[in-house]
């Protein structure tokens, strides 16, 4: 038998194959898709910037604080009913549903756990996440401003039954991060059951909690149609919660979208980029907050 | 500061069973150890749903002492703690049976209420459980829990726990500082000040240097050690040698295969003073244990 | 301490409290299930006139035409499950391509910025997209308002939910199984086919179909461009057409009592609709998670 040959690496090279240009295509084919969503984010961000951004520098800062004009052929700010109008039911929205879907949320992950009511309501909360806007809003139409004729409550209260399922959820997310050594640890203090969870537990959970709480405001902050069955289409100042029509941002940049007058049309997109502004920072503010939340454990 | 020095050198003789090693604190005279009874414990078991953990447990721990629960694991050491201060009850399915008395009253009877007891009967867990919180507001969480507000007094409770628990000078300066920036012993350190700040009568400590360096260990048994005169403390180790250091008494675990079920369920083979248990055990099964033949 | 004992460990008034703290959390776990139960109860009040005169036939009849009393809700329901079909066509597979984008080829300096800007996507309002959909991409772009603009338009919002789902699945296919593939030589495609397809499959459709149910509930930007028209049952992409939502949005204010009770028939057909979408997703993900979970 004749000595081995030196080694042949010839073939180590990478050799143009099939296989390689089918893996370079999907790689590509993934790049594709990556841009096709891009432009589409890019280009919507960029119309609202560069047209929202003249409507709300033309008249610096009188677009914050002036009404909308009545006739809306007329040109001119601006939105400054639309911005109170979208922090009180925003605002509204919040005081209602958080306390409230944390403390549910509490008894899911505190009390409840397996039992059968919990499950229940666990389940009812997934189905509840997925109740399309318009039908809240008919909900909240057929029962309340029927009785009680439009308001920014009857806005705060459509967009807190949004809101809760969602902050339920996140909230027993965060929950169930909590160690359960430190309950233990607070019990064999001799701490009861309701002081351990609202001095240990929720100190514990809150970063998670508020930045959770924090992108369910955001999306609430940009919903449109329960606010067209609840509160009307102001175009003054109503800072009364409870009494007489009112308007949001997000009521205002539908109503002018369809509009025929370039005026209107300017002022949705001034609309637009102030409660695109608004969302992008509440977001910010959670991401940060959730950041800080992973460090600390 | 209270260091590694204080450990005693291992002593030589007296030797009990072949391959065994002794330590007895001579400075503890025998005829002191008949202290009155804070638990009296008669037939006691618990079972987690069907399963049962541990049975037929009958003994008395005694005020001011430190009594040791050995054997190798799964042999419900920890459980059987915890049935002291009511930690089941917080389990879905666990069943506490037989009878516990402290002073005399029955610890799950109707009217007892779980908080009360855990407040008087302390514990320690394995791995350091500070709140993330100040090292400041970790201490003054039971003082407030239990309605002590007044700032000056709670600065008081706060310097007098850490001083007992060998932690104030390490951290005066650093109250306002969370308590997870601490090191392992010294965070156990806390939990231990933590616990003594509510003034219990007992202890509890669940494997409390398990997760510890030999230092931070020696520290936290010397702590044990001063910590006797004023409380009763109950500890579980899976590390006998500790036991036969710090422990005046001693009760040996292990897993006997139930015959009801077939299950490996835990029990009390031989409870006695420290000294006896590892010079001459009545059992067999101890002598086996501690000469290193099993477990 | 002996003497005080019997006393001291006697129940004391924390008990109230912790109860009464109980009890709260209890009452607003129920608000759940209250509010759903109204909700059902009054639409499917308020939705009986037009259903008791006319039976299912309103789900299958064509004609809408409010000024005669004519309420047939199909050209509805086909403009929703069209404009539904269009938006998946389209979001399936960039969200796919995205997915597996950032999380198999994606360098590590890259994924996070990436998923923070998807993320962002999903913040936008969908009212915002309405806007840009009307003035720009129907009138500037000039493709007007039809069933094609608002599946396109659909289709951008759903994107950010499926890929982030599909994301998550996909991140946890184990590492031993790609690491298999590769090491007997796999490409990359081909691990990814091997390894990662098959493990996020479940998790996949499921997400795929929580997009679904998003596309058939989005009320506000359908209603914007889809240009609102009766009794269209077409293919034609480009044909105005007309949704659930956006008919109800669009005609809500000058409705009569009858017409109202049609459009809130129509309401209930779709919180049906997206509600059985939702929980069959939401089955899927749930399981797909658990076994990967088992498996890893």
């Amino acid at each position: 038998m004749s000595a081995p040959g030196p080694l042949d690496l010839h073939g180590l090279r990478a050799q143009p194959s099939w296989r390689a240009a089918k893996s370079h295509l999907a790689t590509a084919a993934m790049i594709l898709a990556v841009v096709a969503i891009a432009i589409p984010l890019l280009a919507v961000v960029w119309s609202v910037v560069t047209r929202g951004i003249g409507v709300v520098t033309d008249a610096f800062p009188e677009f914050f604080t002036a009404e909308i004009p009545v006739v809306s052929r007329r040109k001119g700010p601006g939105m400054g009913p639309a911005i109170l109008g979208t922090l009180l039911v925003t605002g509204g929205a919040t005081l209602i549903a958080v306390p409230l879907g944390v403390l549910g949320a509490i008894y899911l992950h505190e009390y409840g756990q397996t039992s059968r009511f919990a499950r229940l309501v666990r389940f009812m909360t997934t189905v509840m996440t997925g109740v399309p806007s318009i039908v809240m809003g008919l909900f909240v139409y057929l029962t309340w401003t029927l009785r009680f004729g439009y308001s920014a409550f009857g806005g705060a209260l459509a967009l807190a039954c949004l809101m809760l399922p969602v902050v339920i959820g996140s909230t027993e997310q965060m929950l169930r991060l909590v160690p359960a050594t430190l309950r233990e640890a607070a019990y064999a203090l001799g701490t009861s059951k309701s002081r351990t969870i609202l001095t240990v537990v929720l100190p514990a959970a809150l970063p998670g909690i508020v930045s959770g709480s924090l992108l369910a405001i955001a999306r609430a902050a940009g919903e449109t149609a329960p606010l067209l069955f609840a509160i009307g289409a102001a175009t003054a100042y109503n800072p009364n919660l409870f009494a007489e029509a009112n308007t949001a941002l997000s009521v205002q940049i539908f109503g002018n979208a369809t509009s025929s007058f370039v005026a209107a049309q300017d002022r949705a997109w001034g609309a637009a980029l102030t409660l695109m502004l608004l969302a992008f920072v509440v977001t910010f503010i959670a991401r940060k907050l959730t950041a800080r939340f992973a460090l600390e454990r | 500061m209270h260091a590694a020095a204080s450990i005693a050198p291992l002593d030589p003789a007296p030797a009990g069973p072949a391959g065994t090693r002794l330590h007895l604190d001579e400075r503890r005279p025998a005829a002191g150890l008949e202290t009155p009874v804070v638990f009296d414990v008669e037939n006691a078991e618990v079972s987690y749903g069907s399963f049962r953990a541990v049975r037929g447990v009958s003994m008395k721990i005694h005020t001011n002492q430190i009594t040791a629960f050995i054997g190798p694991s799964g042999c419900g050491k920890t459980t059987m703690l915890r049935a002291f201060n009511r930690m089941h009850d917080v389990i879905p399915g666990a069943k506490v049976g037989g009878k516990i008395s402290y002073h005399g009253v029955d610890l799950y009877g109707p009217d007892v209420s779980a908080t009360e007891v855990r407040r008087r009967i302390g514990m320690v867990f394995q791995k350091p459980n500070p709140f993330p919180k100040s090292i400041y507001d970790n201490i003054a969480f039971g003082p407030r829990v239990n309605g002590t507000t007044n700032k000056a007094d709670l600065d008081m409770i706060v310097e007098r726990s850490l001083r007992a628990a060998a932690l104030w000078d390490e951290v005066k300066d650093r109250l306002r500082y969370s308590a997870l920036g601490m090191s392992g012993g010294q965070q156990q350190r806390l939990c231990i000040a933590r616990t003594i700040a509510v003034e219990p009568e007992v202890v509890l400590m669940d494997e409390p240097c398990s997760a510890l360096d030999p230092i931070a260990t020696a520290r936290i048994e010397e702590l044990m050690r001063q910590l006797r005169d004023r409380y009763t403390i109950v500890i579980v180790t899976h590390n006998m040698q500790q036991a036969a250091r710090v422990s005046d008494r001693t009760a040996f675990f292990t897993a006997d295969v139930d015959a009801s079920n077939d299950q490996r369920c835990g029990v009390l083979v031989e409870y006695d003073l420290t000294a006896k248990i590892f010079s001459n055990p009545s059992d067999e099964r101890t002598e086996n244990y501690i000469t290193g033949r099993f477990g | 301490m002996p003497d005080e004992l019997p006393g001291g460990v006697l129940r004391g008034p924390q008990a109230h409290a912790d109860r009464a703290f109980r009890g709260i959390a209890i009452g607003a776990a129920a608000l759940v299930l209250l509010i759903l139960g109204m909700i059902a109860l009054v639409m499917a009040d308020r939705a009986r006139p037009v259903l008791a005169e006319m039976g299912l036939d309103f789900f299958t009849s064509k004609r809408w035409s409010p000024p005669h009393e004519k309420f047939g809700a199909l050209p509805f329901l086909f403009g929703t499950l069209y404009t539904a079909a269009i938006a998946l066509a389209i979001s399936v597979p960039v969200s796919l391509g995205v997915a597996l984008f950032v999380t198999q080829v994606a360098p590590r300096w890259l994924k996070k910025p990436m998923i923070y800007l998807l993320d962002l996507l999903a913040v936008v309002p969908s009212v915002v997209f309405g806007l840009w959909g009307v003035l720009v991409l129907s009138q500037h772009f000039g493709l007007g308002r039809s069933f094609l603009t608002a599946g396109i338009i659909l289709g951008i919002m759903i994107t950010p939910i499926i890929t982030s789902l599909a994301r998550e699945v996909m991140e946890t296919t184990p590492a031993a199984e790609k690491e298999a593939a590769l090491a007997l030589g796999a490409t990359r495609w081909e691990m990814i086919r091997a390894a990662v397809l098959p493990h996020s499959k479940g998790g996949l459709v499921g997400a795929v179909m929580l997009g679904l149910g998003r596309a058939m509930g989005e009320t506000i930007a359908a209603a914007l461009v889809i240009g609102s028209a009766l009794g269209q049952i077409t293919l034609d992409p480009f044909a105005p057409g007309n949704s659930m939502p956006a008919v109800i949005a669009n005609e809500w204010g000058e409705a009569d009592h009858m017409h109202r009770s049609a459009l809130i028939a129509l309401a209930v057909a779709l919180f049906l609709l997206t509600i059985v979408v939702n929980l069959i997703a939401t089955a899927i993900v749930q399981r797909s998670m658990a076994r990967s979970r088992g498996k890893s």
